[in-house]
């Protein structure tokens, strides 16, 4: 048995892959159809079904040969991908007709999706360009394998469109909506985000150092500030729409009172971070408080004030789009997402949240290969 | 041999009491002592004798609460706000986000230097300690002896006449200890510096000073001061030689004095 390799998810392949065989009909029309021989009904996977179990099977039993890894993860990539493709493709016109077979394909698609990934997962390849496409490829995968489920269960089980879309509509949406996405990443994103996230940042740290230098602020204004955190932003957003008016400045006030806090926080604990030797260093150079602060403080500080800064980069976001469901001209994300939920225009909110989701990433990303090119000789960034 | 040289470090009853919360510590008691210009003074003493509170003093990171210290004829204070002294630590304290030259060359940063004056120190204070050629390292890539060979050339670099060094060797490796002990005593040798050493090896005290002051505990305090016969030039094996084991028996019998009302 030397040729032969098992695991568990080929193993479960097949059986389930044989159950579903068992089964018989993959969707209703199907089993009417095999009910009435004579009636000449339509029903789908009527070449496909074949095909697919063919394809489940053999790329199932293969995998469990002797092979190279990188030819297994192939056969297992073609078979689940493929399979899960004409899965999808099949039920299109006969959604919500899904019987137990059709998620037992899927389940088993989804088996050897996940016997492909744990086989790459084991390749340590020596060329660097294989590590970066291994990086690139497993997380693709992984994704791509909840957008398949989620559109195949969506819509092999009828799932209705006001609860939860499929992602394929969304995505049509996204292509179909892209100016009116456009202006509202403009408002939301570009106005009130940006300009809040740096003023509230900025604010953050100059009162850091105000109460590192100041004592009688650090004991008055460090529990102000974390007030100031503890409000409620669905007390403050309509308040700052009073104060500031409709347009994206009363946005950007909410973001700031956010993202003020965490800065504050971090950098009054970051500045607190040079080890007493470091300080005593300093001192015996007769370094004056600015020289010792711009020498050794702050760069101490730069991981503390990071961390605010990518928390900032998400909670401006939220503060952001949050902000604009309390009145706000008729642009920006929250805006929309509040008016399109009243028209029971779901796939328009999703679209809004993938819109945003991507802008937060992106933010968050930016903030993070800033925070490697500073932060390199910290032990988190350069590994030990 | 250098007692008649003007005093770089001179204290009378000095005395200094932390206030803690168990009571006030006695961390220093009844101290006399003058370092004479171009002299090797250690400090050896069991932990919790008061040999790092008294260079900390020196340095002015510590304010006796008795009796008086003058630096290079000023107050500790203003000693340090000349710039009279470089101090090594226990641990190298380099700046990981600096190369190994831009910590060097720190201390120069803080006073003003031009930037041509900056460079030419910290390429002969790299040189002294034999670390040319790792201007562009960054501390974490350098072993813990180059680390700490760094961290005395950045003491070194703006010419201070006196050096204050705390158990500087303390967390390296024998061999590496041995090493570094033969090149400070050429240093010493070639820059004619005072240097003021805390340690607790008696041979490493015994092998770099030309006067070992021994110290015990509670109250922390001065118990024997010996003046090395060791000549100036030492090679490692004089550590074999009847000399300096006759030394090192006088240190090891002032730290047992110290001691003997403990137990």
């Amino acid at each position: 048995m030397n040729w032969l390799k098992p695991s568990w998810q080929a193993v479960l392949a097949v059986a389930l892959c044989l159950i579903a065989v068992a089964l018989g009909a993959i969707t209703k029309p199907e089993a009417a159809a095999m009910a009435q021989p004579e009636a000449s009904l339509d029903y789908p996977y009527l070449v496909t079904k074949g095909l697919m179990f063919g394809l489940l099977l053999i790329a199932a039993l293969v995998s469990m040969t002797k092979l190279p890894a990188i030819v297994e993860a192939l056969v297992l990539f073609v078979g689940a991908h493929l399979t899960a493709w004409l899965l999808i493709t099949g039920i299109n016109g006969f959604e919500g007709t899904a019987l137990a077979p059709y998620f037992l394909v899927l389940a088993t698609a989804w088996l050897l999706g996940w016997r492909c990934v744990a086989v790459l997962s084991s390749l340590r390849p020596v060329a660097n360009w294989a590590k970066t496409a291994l990086r690139l490829i497993i997380p693709a995968i992984f994704g791509a394998w909840i957008l398949i489920l989620w559109e195949a269960i969506t819509r092999g089980a009828g799932i209705p469109f006001i609860l939860l879309p499929p992602p394929s509509a969304i995505g049509a949406r996204i292509a179909g909506s892209l100016p009116v996405l456009g202006a509202d990443v403009r408002q939301t994103i570009f106005k009130a985000v940006i300009f809040g996230y740096v003023v509230g940042s900025g604010a953050g740290f100059l009162a850091a150092i105000a109460a590192d230098r100041v004592p009688f602020l650090r004991r008055g204004l460090l529990p102000i500030g974390n007030m100031v955190s503890a409000l409620p932003i669905i007390g403050v957003a309509p308040i700052m729409v009073m104060w500031f008016g409709f347009d994206w400045q009363s946005k950007a006030a909410v973001v700031i009172i956010m993202t003020f806090f965490p800065m504050l926080v971090n950098t009054v604990a970051g500045l607190a971070a040079s080890g007493h030797m470091e300080r005593d260093l300093m001192r015996t150079y007769a370094s004056g408080y600015w020289q010792t602060l711009f020498k050794l403080r702050l760069p101490a500080a730069a991981p503390f004030i990071f961390n605010a800064l990518k928390i900032n980069s998400t909670l401006a976001l939220i503060g952001a789009i949050v902000a604009e469901f309390f009145g706000t001209p008729v642009v920006g994300m929250g805006f929309r997402i509040s008016t399109e939920v009243g028209r029971m225009n779901i796939d328009m909110v999703w679209a809004e949240i993938a819109v945003a989701a991507l802008a937060g990433s992106v933010f968050y990303g930016v903030v993070a290969l800033f925070e490697r090119a500073v932060t390199f000789w910290h032990p988190s960034v350069r590994g030990g | 041999m250098t007692r008649n040289s003007p005093a770089v470090v001179s204290a009378s009853k000095l005395g200094l009491t932390f206030q803690t919360n168990d009571g006030p510590v006695q961390a220093l008691s009844n101290v006399d002592l003058t370092i004479g210009k171009g002299e090797f003074v250690s400090f050896i003493g069991p932990s919790g004798c008061g040999k790092t509170t008294l260079l900390r003093v020196i340095a002015d990171l510590e304010k006796p609460t008795a009796g008086t210290i003058s630096v290079n004829g000023m107050t500790p204070e203003q000693a340090r706000e000349s710039r009279a002294y470089g101090y090594v630590f226990q641990a190298a304290a380099l700046f990981p986000w600096r190369t190994i030259e831009r910590n060097v060359g720190l201390p120069l940063e803080i006073i003003g230097l031009s930037k041509a004056e900056q460079a030419e120190r910290i390429k002969r204070t790299l040189e002294l300690v034999n670390l040319s050629g790792f201007e562009k390292k960054y501390p974490w890539q350098l072993s813990g002896g180059m680390q700490q060979r760094a961290s005395i050339a950045r003491a070194l670099a703006f010419d201070a006449d006196l050096l204050l060094m705390d158990e500087p060797f303390g967390a390296l490796d024998e061999i590496v200890r041995d090493h570094l002990n033969e090149q400070l005593l050429e240093l010493w040798e070639r820059t004619n510096k005072t240097i003021c050493f805390v340690t607790h090896s008696i041979p490493e005290a015994v092998y770099l000073s030309t006067r070992i002051v021994v110290m015990s505990p509670r109250p922390g305090r001065v118990s024997d001061i010996i003046e090395s016969t060791l000549p100036k030039k030492r090679p490692l094996d004089i550590r074999e030689t009847p000399e300096f084991l006759a030394i090192a028996a006088r240190v090891r019998d002032g730290l047992r004095a110290g001691h003997s009302y403990d137990d």
